[in-house]
């Protein structure tokens, strides 16, 4: 307890994510514009969820395991759902911005789009994960004192971050998929989120659920990979920082007019 | 308010091919004169405040001096242009109201998360003479409106006077009250906010200590917000003296008064701003009629004038210092108007006097400055701060306000880039905040309280 585990805890949850933040979205205003609109709609599907499920135990009139299964569920689904509106409005939005641009083109595709808005979807439903339990975290207790596991707040983190990671693979999937009509992209994107959520009620029994939850980060972290364009070969010619082939230099500069002084 | 001025009502616009085609418009800066009027409504309500004696300050009040007057919307002579450059820049502008808003917000959170003498019940402003502590709920339900009421009546009453004052030209009168609001607010709030921050990590400090600090930051303050200094500057201390004054109402306030306050004071923007009759909007036509600028002291002015490698050094000069004098003059006015809600997006003049007069050449961009009233700081901070205050130690209910202030801060900017004429900046963000608050903390926080009991993740 204290401020180790505060700020271990905090690195890991959003080390990734912060980095992320800090290289890619912190310089441009438009990504950052994105990123609170994502975290708005996540919000939105947050607020429906939370209002199914309080319904639901009023109208039963308990609250008990098998209503929190279905709140997760249902908040799964309209997570999903909230994403699908992201892209819709997003989607309007480049096409307004290509109108507005001087040449046509909007300053910000709809791939980085994507990837901001997931990586805004990750981090809210990161940030609201875990910072009561940070807080927690950060003064005085005993962890697990009445049975629990004392593993709390390191598996918390660790969740923490792969959901962060995983939100980010499936905005940029989703919009993909969404984008070229896909529905075997959707379908797998909702399955997989239903699936992370599923194996998170598995806890405490981390072994079961900290492990194929990273397997499964790993294996959409490889398709987002994929689906954004990536491959092995592209991976290759990035280490090895090749040159562009001399020909096409040529006739860009032979096609280009001076730019005026 | 917000307003969206593209003009510059500097008469020493340097010719270039923007101001030659600026000039053909028709009067300029409508928004300097909404904050005028706006700093005007401030000053009003913080010599109001200062003759009721109380310390605090119904700067509040000023929320309503969000002059969100129409600023008339610029000649189409320049309109194409104009909405190129606004939409070019429109995305940067939101970043640059993004960050102080934040800034403000979190230093605030910080203060009422830490320092406990303001989450600690002492005492209400008169400004709120209803006492909240009643047993029953219709009882209590009434008092806090009547507080409601009371608060709005005062805000008008001030920015009344204020618009009379500037209307007759008083402006001595208008100078002296922000000076004297601003004197109180550097030194004596930052003293209290200095004592108790001390006192809650246990860190001594000696009286000369003390009084050299105090002095400096006041003396500075005084210097970067009335006269000159640098933009940032000037700008860390708009958003200091907004941080303190959220507090203060964050403090005095009592519970549910606060939240009425907050629905209230936005309507009453939006009325003020957007109705023809509306103090705030007479405020900004007076100002346009005289051609005036607006008080930079109760507007946070986010104007970058990008002089890059100077032709003409003494113009950039010129217009730097002219600049941040404006600056220095809206600042007088921002300390009444930490109240006025006023929210001012507005192409501050500051380009067009600092821009290098021409264009042979660097690369001089010109930023269109964005303008937000101080008031909306404060009660952007207002609502993020009751929220970390009141909601059970519940951080998700701080950060779904958070979000929703900022998105409907951007919402507003993008009406204002549509609409182009001034814009109150309250009613949306309040709204959005106002419901975030209440379902975050009744509904979404027993669901992920109970989901985190069991480390469910969804």
């Amino acid at each position: 307890m204290g401020a180790a585990v505060f700020l271990g805890c905090a690195s890991i949850a959003f080390g990734p994510a912060a980095a992320l933040l800090l290289l890619t979205v912190a310089a441009e205003p438009l990504r950052v514009i994105v990123l609170v609109a994502g975290a708005f709609f996540w919000l939105l599907s947050l607020l429906a969820a939370s209002l199914l499920w309080f319904v639901s135990v009023q109208l039963s009139g308990r609250e008990d395991a098998a209503l929190l299964l279905l709140g997760a569920a249902a908040a799964v689904l309209l997570q999903e759902l909230c994403r699908f509106a992201c892209f819709k409005m997003l989607k309007k939005a480049d096409e307004g911005l290509a109108i507005l641009s001087e040449d046509g083109q909007s300053p910000i595709s709809l791939r980085q789009m994507a990837y901001v808005s997931g990586l805004s979807f990750g981090i809210i439903s990161g940030l609201f994960s875990i910072t009561n339990i940070l807080a927690d975290s950060a003064g005085p207790g005993t962890v697990g004192i009445h049975g629990d596991s004392p593993y709390y707040f390191i598996t918390s983190a660790f969740l923490t971050m792969a959901l962060v990671l995983l939100h980010t693979f499936w905005g940029i999937i989703f919009f993909d998929a969404c984008e070229r009509r896909r529905a075997g992209g959707l379908g797998l994107v909702v399955g997989s989120h239903l699936l992370t959520s599923g194996l998170t009620f598995l806890n405490p029994w981390y072994e079961a659920s900290l492990g194929p939850i990273f397997i499964l980060t790993l294996c959409t972290g490889l398709w987002a990979f994929g689906t954004a364009g990536g491959s092995f070969r592209n991976v290759l010619k990035c280490l090895s920082c090749k040159q562009e082939p001399e020909g096409q230099v040529m006739l860009y500069s032979a096609l280009q007019v001076p730019p005026e002084e | 308010m917000i307003t969206f001025m593209n003009n510059s009502d500097s008469e020493e616009e340097p010719c270039n091919e923007r101001t030659s085609l600026m000039s053909a418009e028709s009067p300029p800066v409508p928004s300097y004169q909404d904050g005028l009027q706006a700093s005007e409504a401030g000053e009003a309500q913080a010599h109001r405040k200062r003759r009721a004696g109380s310390s605090r300050g119904p700067n509040n009040i000023a929320g309503g001096e969000t002059s969100g007057s129409g600023v008339p919307v610029r000649e189409s002579t320049l309109e194409n242009e104009e909405e190129e450059l606004t939409l070019k820049y429109g995305a940067k502008h939101v970043i640059m109201l993004f960050v102080p808003v934040t800034l403000c917000m979190i230093v605030v959170v910080a203060t009422i998360k830490s320092v406990r003498f303001y989450t600690e019940k002492n005492g209400q402003l008169i400004y709120t003479p209803f006492s909240e502590d009643t047993p029953s709920v219709g009882q209590r339900l009434l008092n806090s409106v009547l507080n409601t009421i009371v608060m709005i009546s005062v805000i008008i009453v001030m920015t009344v006077f204020l618009v009379l004052l500037y209307k007759y030209r008083c402006y001595k009168f208008i100078h002296g009250w922000l000076i004297l609001s601003s004197l109180m607010l550097l030194f004596l709030f930052t003293y209290i906010y200095l004592g108790e921050v001390l006192k809650t990590y246990n860190v001594a400090m000696d009286y000369p200590t003390l009084f050299i600090v105090i002095w400096n930051f006041g003396a500075v303050g005084m210097i970067c917000i009335h006269w000159k200094g640098p933009l940032q500057l000037q700008q860390a201390y708009l958003i200091m003296i907004s941080a303190l004054m959220a507090l203060v109402f964050i403090k005095y306030l009592p519970e549910w008064s606060a939240w009425v306050i907050l629905g209230a004071i936005s309507i009453y923007d939006l009325m003020a701003v957007l109705c023809p009759k509306g103090p705030l909007r007479m405020l900004v036509e007076t100002a346009q009629e005289r051609n005036e600028p607006i008080f930079p002291a109760l507007i946070y002015s986010s104007a970058m004038m990008w002089t890059v490698g100077m032709a003409k050094p003494d113009t950039a000069a010129r217009g730097l210092s002219q600049q941040t004098w404006d600056a220095a003059e809206d600042g007088r006015e921002h300390l009444r108007s930490p109240s006025h809600a006023e929210s001012q997006m507005s192409e501050t003049r500051s380009p067009v006097p600092t821009r290098p007069v021409t264009s042979l050449e660097e690369l001089e961009e010109e930023e269109r400055g964005v303008k937000l009233g101080l008031g909306d700081f404060i009660f952007y901070s207002v609502l993020v701060g009751k929220a970390a205050a009141t909601a059970s130690g519940d951080w998700n209910t701080t950060l779904a306000c958070f979000v929703a202030i900022l998105i409907g801060l951007c919402l507003t900017l993008l009406l204002l880039a549509v609409f182009k004429k001034a814009l109150p900046a309250l009613p949306i963000s309040i709204t959005f905040g106002l419901i975030f608050y209440f379902s975050t903390d009744n509904l979404v926080r027993p669901f992920m309280d109970t989901l985190a009991s069991h480390q469910l993740y969804i």
